[in-house]
C-alpha cells in the first residue's frame, strides 16, 4: 500500500514551510486505491448484471454501494482535513542507528481521526489514531548511514480510512523552529575498536603521545554501545545481569586534548569515527577534554552539553555549508 | 482458551450474514463445506496450508459444482462456485487486502441473491447484511476496531449514501431487455397449464399464491362477470383437454357490444406464455411493454417468450362482445365438434336433446338445467373416474370441481352437434379496498365453456355456475361444502387477519409496482410526470449530474462544519455559550484574556450579575483544570442556561 512516488509529485513546487501547517482542501489530494479501482470494476459488473436480469433491487444495492464509496471519499478527505502538523526536534543518533522523527499532529476538531500515517521513501511507519481535540506524535523511523544533518525532505501524510477505497494524502516539506529543514542530526559512527585515549600533553602538543591506560579505577557505569569489551566489568555483569563498563581516569588534573592529527587513521571518516569514540570514552570517564578539528577548536570542557557540542561538531565536520 | 482471530471473525460474520439466504437455495454440501472452512480457519489461526491442498480444494469445488449444475457460470453454478471458493479462500486469508477482496465477493453475492428473491423482507435483510459488509471494510483498516464506533460510522456512511443511491435508482436510464440470453429457469411454478385433466384445478385451489393484480380505471364489472380469459383448450382425448395443434392464425372476427373497460394487470411471472384478458380488447393484440405477442382468433393471447418477469400491461376492452358472430370456418367447426370414442351414455343423452330441440340455446339450457336440477355437487374431493370419465361423472359420481363440469358440458354440446370448447383462466378475485385493486390468486383458477350459436357467435357458458352459483358470486370458499372449506386461524379469510393481510398485500403491491417494477416504461412515465424533459436520455443525464452534484456539495458542506467544530468537552461548550451571552451584552472576552480576568472585568461592568458570573467561572475553571465532577457539570449547564444579561 505504500505508494513511494507520491511525495514527489511533479506539479508541487518545492516549498519549505515553517510549521505548524494546517491541512486543508488546497493541500489534500485524493485518488482511488487499487482496491478502490477493483471495487469500481465490481460495481460495473453488478450494474451490467442488474441491467441484464432486470433486477431492480440489484440496481438499488449497486447504487447504494457506489454511493457509500463516494461518501467514503468525503470521509477520507475529512479524516485528514484540519490536522495541524509541526516538526519536533529529533534526538540525534549515531550513523547506522534508527532515528525517530516526530511530527506533532494536532487535531483541533471534535472528530477523532483514524489511521493517519506518514510516507517517506526511506522510512518505515505505522498508522495512528488522533483523538478529538488531542495531539499525537506521528513517528517516522529512519535509518541513516551518513553522518551530518539529514534533512527529511518531502514526506507524505496519508489516510485511507474508512473503507480503504480512496487514499487521501498531502505532500509537505517542513522546517523546524530554527528554520532548519526538518530532519535529524546524525553523529559519526563511533570506531568499533577501543584504542586508549591519547595522553594529555600539557602545553606541548608535539610531545610524544602517552596513552593513558586506565590505571586509576573510578567506578562503573551502564554499558553504552561502542564500549570496548576489555572494559566491561564481566564479574559484576554476571551478578547483576546488566553490562557495566569500568571507568578509569588517567592522571588527575591532566588535560586531554583530542586532536584530529593524533588519530592513527588517516581517512577523514575514520578519523571522525575515532574522535567520536574518544569523545564518548572521555565523557564516560568523566574527563575534561578539548577537541581540535581542522578549522574548529572546542575548548576544554566536561559534561553532557560539552559532549553534544563536540559530537555535533564531528557530525557537521566539512558539511556545515550544505546543511544551513 | 485460544484467542480468537479477531480480523478473521470480522470477515466471517458478515460473509455468513450474506450467505445465509443463499444456503437455502444451494446444495447442502456447499453450505456445509463453507461452514467447515470458516470454523477451521478460525481455529487454525495463522497456520499456512500447503499449496497443493488449497489447489485440491478449489478443484474439488469446481468439479462438484460441475457435477451438480453442469456449468460453473451463470446465476446458479456461478454463485455456487463463488460461495464455495469464498470459503476455501478463508484458509489463506492473511492480509488486509485479502480480507477486502473477500468482502468484495460478499458484495457480489449479496446482489446476486436478488436473482432468487426480491421480496420486501429479503430487501430488509440485505440492508443489514450490506451494513455488515461495510462495517467489516471499516474494521479491516484498523488493528483493533471498536465495535460501537465502527457500527456508528457504518450507519452514517449508509445513511449519507442513501440519497445518492435513490437518486441513481430513479434517474439512471433503464435499459429494456436482457443484454445476453437469460437462462431458462425450470423451477416449477404453480398456475394454469396448457392441459386440463380432472384434479388439476382442485389442486390449484389450494394455493394462495398471487396470479396477478388488477387496477380498474373504469368502474369494475360485478364479480360474477370477472372471467379472466387464459388458455383456450380445443382438443379432448377422453381424459385431458389441451390444444394439440396451434390454432391457425386467422384474423379475429369480432365486434364490441357494450361496457367499455380500462384496466391494468400486473402479472406475476408464471414462466408460461399466456396473458390474461377480460372482454374483447380494442387493440388486437394489446400493446405490451417490450414484448411481442399474438392474439389468436379464439382470443387466446400469447407472448412470444415465456414470462419470467413481473409484467404490467394496460388493456382497453369491451366486456360484452360477439366473436365469430356470422359464421364458423369449416375447419374450426370440425375441430370443435370432434369427440373421441367412448362415453356412450353422454352421447345418447346429447343425441336425445338434439332430436328434441332445433335451437342450440335450448340444448344449452337443457344441459344447464340438468346440472341444476339433478343431484350434482360442487366438491374439491371428487371420487376417481373410470375409463369413460364423462359418463362416470354425469351418471355415477356427480361430484366434481369446475374442470369436471366444463369438460362434461363441452362433451355434451359437441355430442349434440354444437361447436364448443373449454376456456380456462381465473374467475373473480378479491378486492383490496386499501389500494382499490383486485387480487387474483391461483385458487381463483377456473374452467368454463364456450359454445358457438348461429347469429350469436361464441357464447360464454359456465356450467359450474349452474351447480354452485356462489362460486362466481362470492368465491370459492362460499361455494365449497362446509367440510371442505379451509379452516384455522391462518386461512385467508380469517376475519381478524383480514385488514393486516390486505395491508401487507397493499405494501407488497406498491413494492412490486414502484420498486421491483421500475423499468423503462415506469421510469419514463414517472419522470415525464415530473418534467417531460427528464424522461429523455439527455434529461436523465442532466438530472443525474445536477442533482448528484448538489447532493455531494450538501454532504461535503455537512462534513466541513464538524471540522471547525465545537469544543469537544462540554464544560468548554457551556462556557462558550456564557461568553456569547456576555458578548451580546457588550462584554466581549479578549483574545488573550483568561477566564478569571474576564470574570473580574465583567463583574465590574455588571455588578448585578457578579454572583452568577463568579460561580460560572469558578465551575468552568474547576471542571477544566480542577477535579470537579459530573454534578458540577450539570450545575454549570443549569447556571449558563439561566444566565441572562
Amino acid at each position: 500500500m505504500k505508494l513511494r512516488a507520491l511525495p514527489y509529485l511533479p506539479w508541487r513546487p518545492p516549498r519549505l514551510e515553517r510549521g505548524p501547517v494546517q491541512l486543508n482542501a488546497r493541500r489534500l489530494y485524493i485518488l482511488p486505491t487499487r482496491s478502490g479501482l477493483v471495487f469500481a470494476l465490481l460495481l460495473l459488473g453488478l450494474l451490467i448484471g442488474a441491467i441484464n436480469y432486470g433486477l431492480s433491487l440489484a440496481y438499488l444495492f449497486t447504487f447504494w454501494f457506489a454511493g457509500t464509496a463516494v461518501v467514503a471519499m468525503l470521509h477520507t478527505q475529512r479524516n485528514l482535513s484540519g490536522l495541524r502538523l509541526a516538526a519536533k526536534t529529533a534526538v540525534p543518533v549515531f550513523a547506522g542507528e534508527s532515528a525517530r522523527l516526530l511530527l506533532e499532529t494536532e487535531n483541533p476538531s471534535g472528530l477523532k481521526r483514524f489511521r493517519v500515517g506518514l510516507t517517506h521513501p526511506d522510512g518505515v511507519n505505522e498508522e495512528y489514531d488522533i483523538p478529538a481535540g488531542g495531539k499525537t506524535d506521528l513517528v517516522l523511523n529512519l535509518t541513516v548511514a551518513q553522518r551530518g544533518w539529514h534533512a527529511l525532505g518531502r514526506f507524505g501524510i496519508y489516510s485511507t480510512y474508512p473503507l480503504g477505497l480512496f487514499r487521501c494524502w498531502s505532500v509537505l516539506e517542513l522546517s523546524d523552529a530554527n528554520a532548519m529543514p526538518f530532519g535529524v542530526l546524525i553523529y559519526p559512527k563511533p570506531a568499533r575498536d577501543a584504542l586508549p585515549l591519547p595522553a594529555s600533553t600539557g602545553a606541548d602538543p608535539d610531545a610524544p603521545t602517552r596513552l593513558i591506560d586506565g590505571d586509576d579505577f573510578t567506578g562503573l557505569r551502564a554499558y553504552q554501545a561502542g564500549d570496548t569489551p576489555r572494559r566491561i566489568a564481566w564479574k559484576s555483569a554476571a551478578r547483576s545481569q546488566h553490562l557495566l563498563t569500568k571507568q578509569f581516569s588517567g592522571q588527575q588534573g591532566s588535560t586531554l586534548h583530542l586532536n584530529w592529527s593524533q588519530t592513527p587513521e588517516k581517512d577523514t571518516e575514520a578519523r571522525l569515527s575515532r574522535l567520536t569514540r574518544w569523545v564518548l570514552d572521555a565523557h564516560a570517564a568523566n574527563l575534561p577534554f578539548a577537541l581540535t578539528l581542522p578549522g574548529r577548536n572546542i575548548g576544554m570542557g566536561v559534561g553532557e552539553a560539552h559532549l553534544r557540542t563536540c559530537l555535533e561538531a564531528l557530525a557537521r565536520f566539512g558539511k556545515s555549508d550544505a546543511t544551513n | 482458551m485460544r484467542r480468537i482471530d479477531l480480523p478473521l471473525l470480522w470477515l466471517i460474520l458478515p460473509l455468513a450474514l450474506v450467505l445465509a439466504p443463499h444456503a437455502l437455495a444451494l446444495p447442502l454440501w456447499i453450505s456445509l463445506s463453507w461452514l467447515v472452512f470458516a470454523l477451521v480457519s478460525l481455529h487454525s489461526g495463522k497456520k499456512t496450508w500447503p499449496a497443493w491442498l488449497k489447489l485440491l480444494f478449489s478443484l474439488a469445488g469446481v468439479a462438484g459444482v460441475l457435477l451438480q449444475f453442469g456449468t460453473v457460470i451463470g446465476p446458479q453454478g456461478g454463485v455456487a462456485l463463488l460461495v464455495f471458493l469464498s470459503g476455501a479462500k478463508l484458509l489463506e486469508t492473511r492480509t488486509a487486502r485479502d480480507r477486502l477482496g473477500l468482502l468484495f465477493v460478499g458484495c457480489f453475492l449479496l446482489v446476486a441473491y436478488f436473482l432468487t428473491s426480491q421480496s420486501l423482507a429479503m430487501a430488509g435483510y440485505m440492508v443489514i447484511a450490506a451494513g455488515g459488509l461495510i462495517a467489516a471494510m471499516i474494521a479491516n483498516t484498523q488493528p483493533k476496531p471498536d465495535l460501537r464506533a465502527t457500527l456508528g460510522t457504518t450507519g452514517r456512511l449508509l445513511l449519507q449514501a442513501l440519497p445518492l443511491a435513490l437518486l441513481l435508482f430513479v434517474l439512471f436510464p433503464r435499459l429494456q431487455g436482457p443484454l445476453w440470453g437469460l437462462p431458462q429457469q425450470s423451477a416449477a411454478q404453480s398456475g394454469l397449464s396448457d392441459r386440463m385433466s380432472p384434479g388439476d384445478f382442485s389442486q390449484l385451489s389450494l394455493s394462495d399464491e398471487i396470479a396477478f393484480r388488477v387496477e380498474f380505471a373504469t368502474p369494475p364489472p360485478s364479480p360474477s362477470r370477472l372471467y379472466w380469459r387464459g388458455p383456450v383448450l380445443w382438443d379432448f382425448d377422453g381424459r385431458t383437454w389441451q390444444t394439440r395443434l396451434a390454432v391457425p392464425p386467422n384474423p379475429i372476427r369480432a365486434e364490441s357490444v357494450r361496457q367499455p373497460l380500462r384496466y391494468t394487470i400486473t402479472l406475476e411471472p408464471h414462466r408460461q406464455r399466456w396473458l390474461f384478458l377480460l372482454g374483447l380488447p380494442r387493440e388486437r393484440p394489446p400493446s405490451l411493454p417490450g414484448l411481442r405477442s399474438t392474439l389468436g382468433p379464439d382470443l387466446q393471447w400469447l407472448s412470444n417468450n415465456p414470462l419470467n418477469q413481473r409484467l404490467r400491461y394496460q388493456v382497453e376492452a369491451d366486456l360484452d362482445y360477439r366473436l365469430d358472430p356470422d359464421e364458423l370456418g369449416a375447419t374450426t367447426r370440425v375441430r370443435t365438434l370432434a369427440l373421441p370414442d367412448g362415453n356412450p351414455q353422454a352421447r345418447a343423452l346429447a343425441a336425445q336433446w338434439a332430436s328434441q330441440h332445433r335451437d342450440g340455446l335450448a340444448i344449452v339450457n337443457q344441459a344447464l338445467s340438468l346440472f341444476r336440477s339433478e343431484a350434482f355437487f360442487y366438491s374439491l374431493k371428487p371420487p376417481l373416474l373410470g375409463e369413460n370419465s364423462v359418463d362416470d361423472f354425469l351418471f355415477v359420481s356427480r361430484r366434481g370441481f369446475c374442470e369436471h363440469y366444463a369438460s362434461a358440458f363441452v362433451v355434451l354440446m359437441r355430442a349434440a352437434g354444437i361447436p364448443a370448447r373449454v376456456v380456462t383462466g381465473y374467475q373473480g378475485g378479491e378486492r383490496n379496498p386499501l389500494g382499490d385493486y383486485w387480487i387474483v390468486r391461483q385458487r381463483d383458477a377456473h374452467a368454463w365453456a364456450e359454445v358457438w350459436l348461429p347469429n350469436q357467435g361464441w357464447t360464454h357458458v359456465d356450467p359450474t355456475a349452474a351447480v354452485a352459483p356462489e362460486r362466481v358470486e362470492r368465491g370459492l370458499d362460499a361455494a365449497l361444502p362446509a367440510g371442505e372449506r379451509p379452516t384455522g386461524l391462518m386461512t385467508l379469510n380469517a376475519n381478524w387477519l383480514m385488514p393486516l393481510r390486505l395491508g401487507w398485500d397493499l405494501i407488497n403491491n406498491q413494492w412490486n409496482q414502484w420498486v421491483l417494477g421500475y423499468n423503462q416504461d415506469r421510469q419514463r412515465q414517472f419522470l415525464a410526470r415530473l418534467n417531460p424533459f427528464l424522461a429523455t436520455w439527455q434529461g436523465m443525464a442532466w438530472g443525474l449530474a445536477a442533482a448528484g452534484g448538489v447532493l455531494l456539495l450538501v454532504l461535503a458542506a455537512l462534513a466541513i462544519p464538524r471540522l471547525s467544530g465545537k469544543p469537544a468537552d462540554p464544560a468548554s461548550r457551556f462556557y462558550a455559550r456564557f461568553c456569547r451571552r456576555l458578548r451580546r451584552a457588550g462584554m466581549a472576552r479578549g483574545e488573550a484574556e483568561g477566564p478569571a480576568d474576564f470574570a473580574r472585568r465583567a463583574t465590574v461592568l455588571r455588578p448585578d450579575l457578579a454572583d452568577s458570573i463568579q460561580r460560572i467561572t469558578q465551575l468552568y475553571l474547576g471542571l477544566r483544570y480542577g477535579d470537579l465532577d459530573r454534578a458540577d457539570l450539570l450545575e454549570l449547564k443549569r447556571l449558563v442556561g439561566r444566565f441572562r444579561c
